[in-house]
Parts: structure tokens; C-alpha cells; sequence
């Protein structure tokens, strides 16, 4: 996984609540066998017409917006499906921080396995950061990881941001879980063979 | 440790391998699901890294969001469809796990056959890349969706990291009324505490009105957990769940069975056991419900009206009401009833076990009326075992007979990933889970009912309390 200490560039408004995974990335999208590629899919029933055109109102089809690499939303971002196409399609297009009043879990959990911040802060918050997105004709704003604040293009006070800081170290690392976890094959081991005394039927599936 | 402790507290406590020191828990996994579309890329990622599945014993994989249900005969006829079905198949060879493939008698969606196998047993944890693995909670099993990442760790591991989430408790209070089903039981819910409401939190579902459901339903209350922002929902198991499980192919037999069953009766929440946020309903308040927007907290009576958002206060709901009706179609104060509808879809890991065909048969039957013309109504069994014992019971007929199709298993319609979807401005009345913008198809309009009101819409043409054709 790549890892996440600071991030630069635009960042892009986009005022929906409730925002669910069918939106983000919609399921005929889901038959890939791979995780690249799928940056032309992201918001596809908002970004594009019937027709495959570019819709000219969605905000990613509007400079500088198209080079957005954070996106400010609404809250309960990413409600639904557990779908991982989510982040991955988020992370072909560019964006790799998203700010919002919430996230359903899943969603959440997903981002930060993929290499993508997702950053929860008070509704004012988010509407002031908003507004400066929107109103900023180049909003640069800066994600620093390491120092977890977010610096605005209007130089007014950098916003903190709170985040775990088990899921921190491992994004400042770009760590692999799965190694991690390989470390503490004992424990499972350990766990198993008990388990396996106490509850024999978990382990003599039949059929 | 000590102290009354909830149903969830005992699972939790029960499957923790280790803790770090920010209380991050690494958590044992008993049962994992595999389906083809979360699971190729987390395959991939074991190759490349020269890893095997930790138990092959403990995963089960069957195809269900690609497969046709339609004539099987000739195979996937869309090609990436087949290519991420024909995937799966090499993975579960080549990483050695069972697989219900399409031409299985017992294929089906994945959260249908978990439970019909014994598959899915109480006290344990389950996982899938799939958001209503919280339907397995109806058997007291702590089951909850998780991304192409997370199936590629448990595979691996056959652990996951997890931090312990909070706790709530909905108590169904009362009787149902006449008419009155799961459904409407967990679409009330929704519609109360909202589709965040359930975030970070684990909900147990208990009260009279659960105790009193079938299996089935109890799944479709655990099934749309996830519609209210829980990952996961539970229902304390009880002389039902045993019933339900005993003689299942994959559940324990004999001695093991006796052991087993001692132990679940000791998972039902402590008296007195301490909860993060409660939570009562009064289902005799509960009618027939149905969704006017596009997210599964908009509901309201079937007898009730379209809202307005004029007369909502908050800036950002209103307009995303005004969103939602715009693409909807529908204007506000129309009543429910009247609302035409083009498609009605009785299928999902909601509503697509027995039970749910049952009840859709009856009000059929019961009404003596056909499909009202010009409707397309489908219905998809939830595996292959359900469409076998609903012929031997008849209902293939009654369906039949009045104008329905009926189908092959698989999740079809709710997420439209095969070929049945809805075109651009058609409108369902479906048993599904999810009415969100596009998920039955670019353009489509979904209204969520239970499989009673998708049969009464179905006979009608248009949105129908289902009370009138059984009166």
C-alpha cells in the first residue's frame, strides 16, 4: 500500500448526504477481476449523460475540480454496499483524502486500507472547508498526516483532525495488515488449538 | 470481565486472539463466505504474496450476484460476468474450498444457503465481502461485510483487526397487526433511527415481536441492519434457532450437537447487561410500509402520502428530499396507493426464502386476481433449495398460473448486475433491500415492500395495502 504523510492539491465540493456505494461506483462496474481502472466509473450516473458525455454541472467534470485530490462531502458518506470498488475506483481518479461530518463503517474501514484518509470533523467545520472549496478559484488545501491538521488555501488557522492511531501508523508506514498479522501466528495458533477443546463442533464440518 | 454481559459481549469476548495496546482487537473468524465479486482481486493478492487459505474448512463459496436466472443451459451469455464466475471457480480449485457452483441444487444467494446448510451456527463469528452478511445475526452469530481487503486477511489469517464497536438494543415491543410482517418490522426501524442511526454500533434486536418471528424473519429484521448504519444485528438464539438448524448438512451431529446446543443456550444476554443506547418500538403502531425516495429510511404507511419538503426545517434534508423526488417522478402529497408501477421484483437475501414465497403465494391465491396487465413480476427463489421445495409445496403454480415468472436462484433484480434490471424511469415494487438511485438499473425507481405488498402490487398494478385483497 502506498503511504499517506501529506497530501496537496485541489480539493472538490460535493454537498449530497447519504452519498451510498451504488453512487460511488455503480454494480455493472463490479465485474472487474482487477483494481485499477475503474476511475472512469466514479459518481458515473452523476458525472456522465445518457449519451457518455460529460454532465458540465458535476463538479469533477469542472476545472480545477477535475484535478481534485480531496473531496469534501456530507455525512454518512459511503452508506451501502461493502463494495472495496468504492475506494479503488476513488483512488483511480486521484482522490486519496475524503473530509465529511460522517462515513458508514464499512466505507471507512476500506479507505484506510487502500491508502485513502478519511477524515471525520464537525458539520460547521466541514460547511466552512466547504465553502472555501467552492469559493477558492484554486482551493489548495494541504493533509498532513503526520501532524494530522488540514491547512487552507485562505491561510486562516489550520483545522485538526482526529484519527486512530493504530490506522495512522499504519497509513504514515503504508503497512500491509496481513503481515502484520502473520507476526502473531502463535496467538492464532494458541487461540485454535483452545477452541478447537471447547467448541469441537466448529471444527468437524460435515458435508 | 465479570458482570451481566450481552449476547455480543460473550461472541467478542469469546473470539479475541489477542489486543493491542490502543485496544485494537485481533478477532478469530469461524465461518467465512466467498462470492465472485469481492473475492478475485483478495485471491490475487494471496498468489502474489505466495499464500494459502488458512481454513479451506471454514469458507464456503457459491456465485450469486452474476449468475442468469434465466435458462441455465447456455451458461453466462455477458462475458465479464462469466469471466468473474468462471474466477471463482479456478480460485476455489486451486485454494481448495467448497464451492456450490451454478448447476449445484444447493446454489443460491450466498446469505440464503449459509443458514440452510448449518453453515452458519450461533456464537460464531461470520464474514463476508458483502454488507448483509448481517442477516446471519438471526441465528446469535456476529456476522458482518467487509471490502476485497479484509477477505483477502481472513483468508489468509482467518482473523480480522477490529475494534470493539458499540452496542445498542431494539426492543420490538407489542403484536404485529394483521398484514404486518419483518419487513415492515425493520423498515419502521430504519425509518425511526435512520440510516446512520445504527453507525458504529452493533444492534441486538429482542422484545416479543422478534421472539415471536420465524427464522426467516428474523433474518430479514438482521438482513437490513446495514440500511440503518449497523454492520452487524443480532437475535439472542432459542428453542426456534435449534429447531430451525438441527439436521442441517454442515451442523454439528450426535454428541456434538448435544455439546453445541449447551453451549448457545448459554449466549443470550445476561439479565441486567448494560448497553450503549436502547431503543423501543411499539409494532401495533407498525402498518404495511413502503419507500418514497431513495434511501430506506424515507418510509411511510402504504396508506399514508408522498412528504413535502416544504415542510421539512433542515436545509440539506429538504434538498436531498427535493433530489429524491425529482428522481423519483413522484410529487408531494400523492397517496402511496396511487402510485402505478411497471415491475415487481420478490426476491434478495431479504425476502427470498420460503417463507417469503409463501406469503406472496397466499395473497395470490387468496385474491383469485392475475398479474394486472402491462406489469413484468418476478420471482426469484433465494437458492436452489428454495425453489425446490416451493414446487413441491406448489406455489411454482400459483405464481405461474397468475401471470408471474418464475425463476432461477441468485440475487438478480436487487442489484442488477445480471440481466434483470429495471430501464431508465420503470418503477418496482421490490422485496429487495437497497432503493438507492440506479441500483435496480440506471434510471430505475424502487419502492421497498414486503413480499405481501409486492404480490398485492403486483395483482393491483400500483402500490396496494395488501389488508384490502385479504379482507
Amino acid at each position: 500500500m502506498q503511504p499517506f504523510r501529506k497530501l496537496t492539491g485541489i480539493a472538490a465540493p460535493l454537498p449530497l448526504v447519504n452519498v451510498d456505494t451504488d453512487q460511488i461506483i455503480p454494480a455493472k462496474w463490479l465485474k472487474t477481476i482487477r483494481r485499477t481502472g475503474l476511475g472512469r466509473g466514479l459518481f458515473e450516473s452523476l458525472r456522465f449523460r445518457e449519451d457518455g458525455s460529460e454532465n458540465p454541472d458535476f463538479v469533477l467534470n469542472r476545472e480545477p475540480y477535475r484535478r481534485a485530490v480531496i473531496l469534501i462531502t456530507g455525512e454518512n458518506f459511503g452508506c451501502g454496499s461493502s463494495r472495496e470498488h468504492a475506494p479503488w475506483a476513488l483512488l483511480d481518479f486521484g482522490i486519496r483524502c475524503v473530509i465529511a461530518p460522517s462515513f458508514a463503517d464499512i466505507f471507512h474501514n476500506n479507505c484506510f486500507k487502500n491508502g485513502i484518509l478519511p477524515i471525520v470533523l464537525p458539520q460547521e467545520t466541514v460547511d466552512a472547508l466547504m465553502e472555501e472549496a467552492e469559493q477558492t478559484a484554486e482551493p489548495v488545501f494541504t493533509v498532513d498526516l503526520e501532524t494530522q491538521t488540514i491547512h487552507r488555501p485562505s491561510g486562516n488557522a489550520p483545522v485538526r483532525f482526529e484519527v486512530d492511531p493504530f490506522k495512522r501508523h499504519c497509513l504514515l508506514a503504508g503497512l500491509d495488515d496481513i503481515g502484520l498479522t502473520l507476526q502473531r501466528l502463535a496467538k492464532i495458533e494458541a487461540f485454535e488449538t483452545r477452541q478447537r477443546l471447547e467448541q469441537p463442533w466448529l471444527w468437524q464440518r460435515a458435508g | 470481565m465479570s458482570g451481566p454481559r450481552t449476547l455480543f459481549d460473550k461472541i467478542w469476548d469469546s473470539h479475541v486472539v489477542d489486543v493491542q495496546e490502543d485496544g485494537t482487537c485481533l478477532l478469530y473468524i469461524d465461518r467465512h463466505l466467498v462470492h465472485e465479486v469481492t473475492s478475485p482481486q483478495a485471491f490475487e493478492g494471496l498468489r502474489q504474496a505466495g499464500r494459502r487459505v488458512r481454513r479451506p474448512d471454514a469458507t464456503l463459496a457459491v456465485p450469486d450476484h452474476n449468475v442468469p436466472t434465466t435458462d441455465r443451459a447456455r451458461g453466462i451469455p455477458d462475458e465479464t460476468s462469466r469471466i468473474q464466475v468462471e474466477t471463482l471457480r479456478r480460485n476455489c480449485a486451486e485454494f481448495g474450498i467448497t464451492l456450490f457452483d451454478m448447476d449445484d441444487p444447493r446454489q443460491g444467494i450466498v446469505h440464503v444457503i449459509g443458514p440452510e446448510e448449518g453453515f452458519t451456527l450461533p456464537g460464531t463469528t461470520i464474514v463476508c465481502g458483502d454488507s448483509h452478511t448481517s442477516t446471519h445475526g438471526a441465528f446469535g452469530a456476529l456476522a458482518f461485510g467487509i471490502g476485497t481487503s479484509e477477505v483477502e486477511h481472513v483468508l489468509a489469517t482467518q482473523t480480522l483487526l477490529q475494534k470493539r464497536p458499540r452496542t445498542m438494543r431494539i426492543r420490538v415491543e407489542g403484536e404485529l397487526g394483521f398484514g404486518v410482517t419483518a419487513k415492515d418490522v425493520i423498515l419502521g426501524i430504519i425509518g425511526r433511527i435512520g440510516t446512520a442511526g445504527g453507525t458504529g454500533h452493533v444492534i441486538e434486536y429482542a422484545g416479543p415481536v422478534i421472539e415471536a418471528l420465524s427464522m426467516e424473519g428474523r433474518m430479514t429484521v438482521c438482513n437490513m441492519s446495514i440500511e440503518a448504519g449497523a454492520r452487524a444485528g443480532l437475535v439472542a438464539p432459542d428453542e426456534k434457532t435449534f429447531a430451525y438448524l438441527r439436521g442441517r448438512p454442515m451442523a454439528p451431529k450426535g454428541l456434538a450437537w448435544e455439546q453445541a446446543v449447551a453451549y448457545w443456550r448459554t449466549l443470550p444476554s445476561d439479565p441486567g447487561a448494560r448497553y450503549d443506547r436502547e431503543v423501543a418500538i411499539d409494532a401495533s403502531e407498525l402498518e404495511p410500509l413502503v419507500t418514497w425516495g431513495t434511501s430506506p429510511q424515507d418510509v411511510v404507511p402504504v396508506t399514508g402520502r408522498v412528504p413535502d419538503p416544504a415542510r421539512e426545517r433542515d436545509e440539506k434534508r429538504r434538498a436531498a428530499m427535493e433530489r429524491a423526488l425529482a428522481y423519483m417522478g413522484l410529487e408531494p402529497g400523492t397517496p402511496m396507493e396511487e402510485i402505478r408501477i411497471d415491475t415487481v421484483f420478490i426476491g434478495s437475501c431479504t425476502n427470498a426464502r420460503i417463507e417469503d414465497l409463501r406469503l406472496a403465494a397466499e395473497v395470490v391465491r387468496r385474491s383469485g386476481r392475475r398479474v394486472a396487465s402491462g406489469v413484468r413480476a418476478l420471482v426469484v427463489p433465494g437458492s436452489g433449495l428454495v425453489k425446490r421445495q416451493a414446487e413441491e409445496e406448489g406455489l411454482d403454480r400459483v405464481f405461474r398460473e397468475a401471470g408471474f415468472e418464475w425463476r432461477e436462484p441468485g440475487c438478480s433484480m436487487c442489484l442488477a448486475m445480471n440481466n434483470d434490471r429495471l430501464a431508465p424511469g420503470e418503477r418496482c415494487a421490490s422485496t429487495s433491500n437497497r432503493n438507492f438511485e440506479g441500483r435496480q438499473g440506471k434510471g430505475g425507481r424502487t419502492h421497498l415492500v414486503s413480499p405481501a405488498m409486492a404480490a398485492a402490487a403486483a395483482l393491483t398494478g400500483r402500490l396496494t395495502d395488501v389488508r384490502k385483497l385479504l379482507a
